[in-house]
C-alpha cells in the first residue's frame, strides 16, 4: 500500500468539504472491502482517505409500509438481518446475506457497493429489478440511470451515496450462481413482480455490468413461471467471456438462474 | 500402552498455541536493527535484461541498499541447482539451465527475482522496488510443455536445446510391445494433470542475520527441512560454511512440498545481511506466493492398457510430457520419474510396463513436488484408465480391479518398486460397504426424479512413502541420503526431550512423537518436549515430506528409545539387584517382573545423573541418539469411492459422499491421521473440480489471487467417511506406512470417474468446472 492520509469527518457536510479540498486525490472509505484490497495491491493510490463510517446521516434503515430506505453506510449484515426488510421484501434481505463472507458482510456497505458498481456486485441487480432510487448528497437518481457501465455510475466527483430506496414488490427473489473462486456472482438474477409487470435484473454475466433482461421481463410479465423463459435465447455477444466462463455459458446461466429466481419468488 | 500411547486419540499439544494465535512463525521473529526487503521481480515471462537503473530508487527515503545479480555472482554465490540427477534414455545427463538467485541477463518467468531492496520498512522497500527501472527486451514466450517441444518454439536455456531437459524411460519396451501384440482389447486415453499452486496458509518468509563479530550467519526460514537448507546453502550456494550457518525453521504454517526447496529469497536475504550490515527480513505476500512458490503437477499423458480376452491386464504404455517450468527446482527431476513411473503398476499385477517421460522447460513458475509428488499423477493415469477400460468392456469397475489385484507379497513390479505388504481387497470391500455401492442404482434413480445426474467413481491407489532407503535413492540419482536422525534426552527428573530431524508444519509431531514415549515408559505426553527445526539443536535431519516422518522419523526415535530403555534397565537391575532381563518399565515405574521390587522412572533417571550407584564402567547420563535408514519404501494403499450429483442445467458438481478406506499400517494417533486424510481429500477434490492455474499467451499468470484461483472451501466438501484397515509394514519397527499424502493421491480419479459416470461422457479434464461439465454434457445430449 502507498502512503496515504486518513480523515474522519462526522457529518456529510464535513465529508464533502474535505473531498472538495482534497480534489481527485481523495477517496471515500466505507467498509473498505473493495478499496483497501485494491490499495494493498497497489492498484489504487489515493493520497487521502475520507472515512464515511462516522457520518450519522448515512446510517439507518427505515421501512414505512412497503417503502424501504437504507442508509448508504448500512452494512450488508444489517440489511440481511433486518426484521422489517425480511418481512416486507425477503428477497432483498436474502441477497445481502449472500454477499461475500461474514467478515465482508459486517464491514461492506450498501453505499460502497452501489458506488463501486463492480460488474459482479449483487445489489445492482436488485435495484434495477426493483426500480430503486439512489440518493446522494445532491440528488436522487433512478437505478436505470445510475448504473452506466463497468465500474461506471452517474456519480459526480465527490458525490456521496447517502441511501437507496425502493418499494417492495408483490413477489421477488434473488438467485446467485457463484464464481467458484471469488464467490461473487458469475450470474445473479433478481426478479421482481408487481401488478404492472415483472422486472429482471442480471449481474455478473453482462459484458457491460448489471443489466435488465428485457426479453425475460416480457415473457415473465405474461406468465410469472419458470417455463415462461424456456423459448428465449440470450444473445451471447452481450455476455462476458473470461477464464471463468465463456459468453455461451453465461448466456445459458442467465436463463437457468432466472428460472430458479422465479421459482424461489413463488416460495418466499 | 498407556492411555496416551499408540492408538490413542490424544489431542494435539501444539494446538493450544496455534489456536490462540501464539504460534511463532518466521514473520513473527524480530532481531535488533532488523530491516525489510522487497524483491524487484520480472513483469515479463521471457526477456533479456539490458540494464538496471537503481538511482531513483536509491535516493528514496529509508532505502539502505539495492543489490543485483551481478553483485551476487561477484561475491561467489552459486546458482540454484536440482539435486537429483536423471539421465535420458540415451545415457546423457539431464540438461540443467543456470538459475541465479537474482537474474542478471535473462528472466524466464513472471515473478523471477532480479534485485533486492532493503529499507527501513516493508512499505518503503516496496515503494523503492517499484522505482527500480529495468530495461527489458521482451522475448517470445511458451507456457505449455507440448508446445515448447515443437520446432520453432521459443528457446529458454542454451544448455537445453529444444527445451528438452531429459527424455527418460522406465520398464521394458520390447516386452510391453510384445504384450500389446497379444491384446484382445486396448484402452487408450489422453490425460491432462492440471498444474496446481500449493497455497500453504503461511506464505514463505526469510530472515537473514549476519554477525560480523563471529563471522556467523543465522537464517530463519519457512522450511520443511532446515538441515537440508543449511547443507545446500553452504555446499552449493557458497552463502556460508556449514559450521558458520544456523538455520531455524520455527512454526511453519503448512508446506505441502513447496517449502522443501531452497528459494532465491533466503539465499539473497542472508547475503544481503552481510552486504548491508543489517538483519534482513522478507515476507511473501499472497501474489508473490502464487508467482514464486514451486507449482505442482502439469503433465500431459497418453496411456494405453492392453487386456487379454479374460480382462486380465497384459501391459501398460505411458508417454508423459512434464512441464518443469523455467528452471529445475531442487527435486523437480525426481517427481515425474522415480516418484511417478515407479508407481504405474498401481495395485495390479501388470506383467509389462513401459513409460517414457519428457521433461520440458517453459516460461512458467518452476514445478516441483506438491503433496503426493508424482504419485497423484501416476494414480490418476492408472485409475482413470482402469475405470475407462471397465466401462468400454461393460463390466463392473470394482470387479475388473478385483480380478487384477496383486495378491501375494512381496511383489516385484516391472517398474522398480517391490511392494512389501498389502491387502487391496480388504480396502475395496471396506470402501464398497461404507459407500453402500449396492444401493447406488436406487439413489441414481431418485436423483433423476429431481432432475439431477448421479455418478459413482472409484480409485484404488497405492503410493510409495517412507522416503527413502538411502542406497536405493542414491543409485537412482539422489544427491542426498534419506534416513532420519533422533536424539532422546532424558532429564534427571525423568522428563524427556526428543530431538528430531523431522519437521512439523501442521502434522502434529509434537503429539504423535510424544506418544511413542507414553507407549514405551507410560509417561504422560506432557512430560515430553519435541524439539525440531533448528540446526543448532538437532544435529542433522532430512526433514518432512513424502510421508516420511512416521515411517522414517519415528523409527529413528524408536531406535533411540531402545537404547534409552536398555540403559535404564541396566541401571535399575544394578540398583534392585535383579537380572536385567527381568526388568519391565510400565506406567512410569521400573519393576522387577513378578516381585514388588521397583523404582520410579524418575529415580532411575536421577540415578543416571548422580552417578552414585551405577554399574561399574557405565557412563553417567541418559541420552541416546540414533540414525535410521529405511530398508524399503512403504506402500500405503486404499480404496476411495466418490458419489456426485451433477446439475445438468449449470454443470455444477456436488460431492454427495466421499469414502476413504485406507491402509496406513500402524496408526499412532487416529485423530491426527483422520485429519491428514481430510486435508488431503480437500486438496485432491480441489484439484479435481476447482483449482485451475492459467497462463495467458504472454506468460502472465492470470490466476494469481483467490479472486481467480478457486481453493476448496468447507462447503465444497461433504462429511468424509474415513476408515482404516491395518496391514503392518514389515519394513520398519513400528509397522507404519504413512498417511500424509494419500488423500491428495487417491481422490482426483475417484471424483472424475464419478462425474464422467454421471454425465455419460468420459472426455473431461481437471478441474471439472461447471462450464466444462456443462459442455461435456452438451456434447452427448
Ligand atoms: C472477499 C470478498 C468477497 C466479496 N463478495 C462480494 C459479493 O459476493 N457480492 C458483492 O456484491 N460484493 C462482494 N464484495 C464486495 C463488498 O460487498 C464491498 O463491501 C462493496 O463492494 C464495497 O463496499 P464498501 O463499503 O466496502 O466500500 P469501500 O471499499 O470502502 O469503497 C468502494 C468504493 O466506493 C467508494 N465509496 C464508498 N462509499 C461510498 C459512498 N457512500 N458514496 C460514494 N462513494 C463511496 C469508495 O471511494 C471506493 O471507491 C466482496 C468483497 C470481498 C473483500
Amino acid at each position: 500500500m502507498y502512503e496515504t492520509s486518513y480523515h474522519r469527518p462526522s457529518s456529510l457536510a464535513e465529508a464533502t468539504q474535505l473531498a472538495a479540498e482534497k480534489g481527485d486525490e481523495a477517496k471515500y472509505l466505507s467498509g473498505g472491502m473493495t478499496l483497501i484490497p485494491t490499495m494493498k495491491q497497489r492498484l489504487a493510490a489515493p493520497e487521502a482517505l475520507i472515512d464515511l463510517r462516522h457520518v450519522g446521516e448515512l446510517k439507518g434503515i427505515s421501512v414505512n409500509g412497503r417503502s424501504i430506505r437504507i442508509g448508504g453506510g448500512t452494512t450488508h449484515a444489517e440489511v440481511a438481518t433486518n426484521e422489517e426488510i425480511k418481512s416486507v421484501c425477503p428477497g432483498f434481505a436474502a441477497l445481502a446475506g449472500l454477499i461475500g463472507d461474514p467478515a465482508v458482510r459486517h464491514m461492506g456497505t450498501v453505499g460502497g457497493s452501489v458506488a463501486n458498481f463492480d460488474p459482479a456486485a449483487d445489489y445492482p441487480a436488485a435495484l434495477l429489478a426493483l426500480g430503486g432510487t439512489i440518493h446522494t448528497d445532491k440528488r436522487e437518481i433512478p437505478a436505470d440511470e445510475f448504473f452506466q457501465g463497468l465500474f461506471e455510475t452517474a456519480l459526480d466527483e465527490g458525490e456521496i451515496v447517502t441511501a437507496v430506496s425502493f418499494d417492495a414488490p408483490d413477489q421477488c427473489a434473488y438467485e446467485k450462481f457463484r464464481n467458484p473462486a471469488s464467490r461473487y456472482a458469475m450470474c445473479g438474477v433478481f426478479v421482481a413482480k408487481r401488478a404492472d409487470g415483472v422486472k429482471v435484473g442480471v449481474t455478473g454475466a453482462g459484458a457491460s455490468g448489471a443489466f435488465r433482461w428485457s426479453d425475460g421481463e416480457q415473457a415473465l410479465s405474461g406468465n410469472f413461471a419458470p417455463e415462461a423463459v424456456d423459448g428465449l435465447t440470450v444473445p451471447e455477444g452481450d455476455m462476458v467471456s473470461d477464464i471463468h466462463g465463456s459468453s455461451a455459458y453465461r448466456a445459458n446461466l442467465v436463463k437457468v438462474v432466472t428460472k430458479r429466481a422465479v421459482k424461489k419468488a413463488h416460495s418466499h | 500402552m498407556g492411555v496416551e500411547g499408540i492408538g490413542a486419540k490424544v489431542l494435539r499439544k501444539e494446538d493450544r498455541r496455534f489456536i490462540t494465535g501464539r504460534g511463532r512463525y518466521v514473520d513473527d521473529m524480530s532481531v535488533p536493527g532488523m530491516k525489510y526487503a522487497a524483491f524487484v521481480r520480472s513483469p515479463h515471462a521471457h526477456a533479456k535484461i539490458n540494464g538496471i537503473d537503481t538511482s531513483a530508487a536509491e535516493a528514496m527515503p529509508g532505502v539502505i541498499g539495492i543489490l543485483n545479480g551481478q553483485q551476487l555472482q561477484g561475491d561467489g554465490i552459486g546458482n540454484l541447482i536440482c539435486g537429483w540427477a536423471v539421465n535420458s534414455k540415451d545415457g546423457t545427463p539431464m540438461k540443467m539451465g543456470a538459475w541465479p538467485a537474482l537474474a542478471s541477463q535473462t528472466v524466464r518467468y513472471v515473478g523471477q527475482a532480479v534485485a533486492i531492496v532493503v529499507a527501513d520498512t516493508q512499505a518503503k522497500a516496496r515503494d523503492a522496488a517499484e522505482a527500480v527501472v529495468i530495461d527489458y527486451e521482451e522475448l517470445p514466450v511458451v507456457t505449455k510443455a507440448v508446445e515448447a517441444l515443437k520446432d520453432g518454439a521459443p528457446q529458454l536455456h542454451p544448455e537445453a536445446p529444444g527445451n528438452l531437459i531429459f527424455d527418460w524411460e522406465l520398464g521394458d519396451k520390447a516386452a510391453t510391445d510384445e504384450a500389446f501384440s497379444k491384446a484382445a482389447h486396448v484402452t487408450k486415453l489422453h490425460i491432462h494433470n492440471n498444474r496446481l499452486v500449493p497455497n500453504p496458509m503461511e506464505p514463505r518468509a526469510a530472515l537473514g542475520l549476519y554477525d560480523p563479530a563471529e563471522d556467523h550467519y543465522t537464517c530463519w526460514t519457512t522450511s520443511q527441512n532446515p538441515h537440508v537448507a543449511r547443507l545446500v546453502m553452504s555446499a552449493f550456494y557458497n552463502v556460508a560454511p556449514e559450521h558458520k550457518l544456523r538455520v531455524i525453521a520455527p512454526d511453519v504454517g503448512g508446506g505441502f512440498g513447496s517449502k522443501i526447496y531452497i528459494y532465491p529469497e533466503e539465499i539473497v536475504c542472508l547475503w544481503a545481511s552481510k552486504r548491508t550490515g543489517v538483519p534482513v527480513k522478507w515476507t511473501s505476500d499472497r501474489t508473490e506466493a502464487f508467482l514464486t512458490d514451486a507449482h505442482g503437477r502439469d503433465h500431459e499423458t497418453d496411456v494405453e492398457l492392453a487386456l487379454d480376452a479374460d480382462n486380465r491386464i497384459l501391459g501398460l504404455k505411458v508417454e508423459t510430457t512434464a512441464n518443469l517450468g523455467a528452471y529445475m527446482s531442487l527435486f523437480s527431476s525426481s517427481v515425474p520419474t522415480y516418484l511417478y513411473a515407479t508407481l504405474l503398476s498401481g495395485q495390479y499385477d501388470i506383467p509389462a510396463i513401459h513409460a517414457n517421460v519428457k521433461a520440458v522447460y517453459t516460461n512458467t513458475v518452476p514445478v516441483d513436488a506438491y503433496r503426493g509428488a508424482g504419485r497423484p499423477e501416476a494414480t490418476y493415469v492408472i485409475e482413470r484408465t482402469m475405470e475407462t477400460a471397465a466401462r468400454e468392456l461393460g463390466i463392473s469397475p470394482a470387479e475388473f480391479r478385483r480380478k487384477n489385484f496383486i495378491r501375494s507379497f512381496p511383489h516385484q513390479t516391472p517398474v522398480i518398486m517391490n511392494y512389501d505388504a498389502g491387502d487391496f481387497e480388504a480396502c475395496l470391500n471396506a470402501g464398497m460397504e461404507a459407500a453402500d455401492v449396492s444401493g447406488f442404482e436406487g439413489r441414481r434413480a431418485e436423483a433423476k426424479s429431481r432432475g439431477k445426474l448421479r455418478g459413482l467413481g472409484m480409485s484404488c491407489y497405492i503410493e510409495a512413502c517412507g522416503i527413502a532407503p538411502s542406497k536405493a535413492v542414491g543409485s537412482l540419482g539422489a544427491g542426498v541420503g534419506l534416513w532420519e536422525s533422533a536424539e532422546v534426552r532424558v532429564n534427571p527428573v525423568g522428563t524427556i526431550e526428543i530431538l528430531t530431524g523431522s519437521h512439523s508444519h501442521g502434522q502434529g509431531h509434537e503429539t504423535t512423537f510424544a506418544q511413542l514415549v507414553a507407549e514405551r515408559f507410560g509417561l504422560p505426553v506432557d512430560n515430553v518436549q519435541v524439539i525440531h527445526g533448528d540446526t543448532d539443536k538437532v544435529q542433522f535431519g532430512m526433514g518432512t515430506y513424502g510421508s516420511r516422518s512416521g515411517a522414517v522419523g519415528m523409527s529413528a526415535i524408536h531406535k533411540a528409545l531402545d537404547k534409552v530403555e536398555a540403559k535404564a534397565k541396566k541401571i535399575a537391575a544394578h540398583v534392585l539387584e535383579a537380572d536385567e532381563g527381568d526388568i519391565v518399565i510400565e506406567n512410569g515405574e521400573v519393576k522387577v517382573a513378578g516381585t514388588d521390587k521397583k523404582l520410579g522412572w524418575h529415580e532411575v533417571c536421577l540415578g543416571a545423573y548422580t552417578g552414585h550407584n551405577l554399574p561399574d564402567g557405565m557412563e553417567p547420563g541418559l541420552k541416546e541418539g540414533a540414525f535410521y535408514d529405511p530398508t524399503n519404501f512403504t506402500f500405503p494403499a486404499g480404496c476411495y469411492i466418490c458419489e456426485v450429483e451433477v446439475d445438468p442445467e449449470t454443470g455444477t458438481t456436488e460431492i454427495i459422499q466421499f469414502v476413504a478406506a485406507d491402509d496406513f499400517g500402524r496408526v499412532i494417533n487416529p485423530m491426527i491421521v483422520e485429519g491428514q486424510v481430510h486435508g488431503g481429500l480437500a486438496q485432491g477434490i480441489g484439484q479435481a473440480i476447482l483449482e485451475s492455474t492459467h497462463y495467458d499467451d504472454s506468460g502472465q499468470l492470470t490466476t494469481a489471487s483467490y479472486m481467480d484461483y478457486a481453493m476448496p472451501r468447507a462447503w465444497d466438501l461433504p462429511n468424509f467417511k474415513v476408515s482404516t484397515t491395518e496391514t503392518l509394514c514389515p519394513g520398519n519397527p513400528l509397522g507404519m506406512k504413512g498417511c500424509g499424502e494419500a488423500g491428495a493421491i487417491g481422490s482426483p480419479p475417484a471424483v472424475i470417474n464419478a462425474i464422467t459416470d454421471a454425465i455419460g461422457n468420459n472426455d473431461l479434464t481437471m478441474p471439472a468446472t461447471p462450464e466444462k461439465v456443462w459442455k461435456a454434457l452438451n456434447a452427448v445430449r
